[in-house]
């Protein structure tokens, strides 16, 4: 599934033109962007809550040449699956 | 940020928009991306990051409690792997 199937989807249920539903979706992917960008969290019940995470430096290998290198502080953008959304995908 | 204070967002940013519409439009977006997990899909959105759903082997674990041994059965797990413009913006901030 790609943006593209969502955009149809919305468009077919709402009730509205393609056109608009790709303006909507791509909306709703910018906020949820922008939001993460600043440091945010989003929280989606039912889904899953997408948040940045603060690495520290630390020294680590490249695996291929097995050179010692230091991995530099970043930050990162987690998620965490709701329960719901985990117990959905066994059936539950 | 809650999908509630996304609804929100959404409805101010388009004007034309009352906010049952953004609502459903939010809630279908999560929903379709449900779906597709459910279905074992792969879900792709470029620029933010794919979703993936990843078989766990059954496996023994300890109660750390008891010390008791349990049986953990196989399981489906949903994984989120960052898009690259998304992991950069993350970071660069």
């Amino acid at each position: 599934m790609t943006k593209a199937d969502i955009i149809e989807r919305v468009a077919e249920q709402c009730g509205i033109t393609k056109k608009d539903s790709v303006d909507m979706v791509e909306s709703v992917f910018s906020i949820i962007k922008s939001t993460l960008e600043s440091g945010e969290e989003i929280k989606v019940s039912g889904f899953g809550k997408f948040e940045v995470r603060e690495k520290h430096e630390r020294r680590g290998r490249n695996p291929q040449t097995g050179e010692a290198i230091i991995i530099e502080a970043r930050r990162i953008l987690s998620f965490k699956p709701s329960t719901i959304l985990k117990e959905s995908l066994n059936g539950k | 940020m809650t999908k509630s204070e996304l609804v929100d967002k959404l409805a101010e940013k388009n004007g034309s928009l009352t906010r049952k519409e953004s609502e459903t439009i939010v809630n279908l977006i999560f929903d379709s991306m449900g779906d597709a997990l459910r279905c074992g899909e792969k879900v792709e959105i470029r620029g933010f990051g794919s979703f993936t759903v990843r078989e766990r082997g059954a496996r023994e674990a300890r109660n750390p409690k008891s010390g008791e041994i349990v049986d953990i059965p196989a399981k489906k797990v949903p994984f989120f792997k960052t898009g690259k413009e998304l992991r950069e913006r993350v970071d660069a901030a």
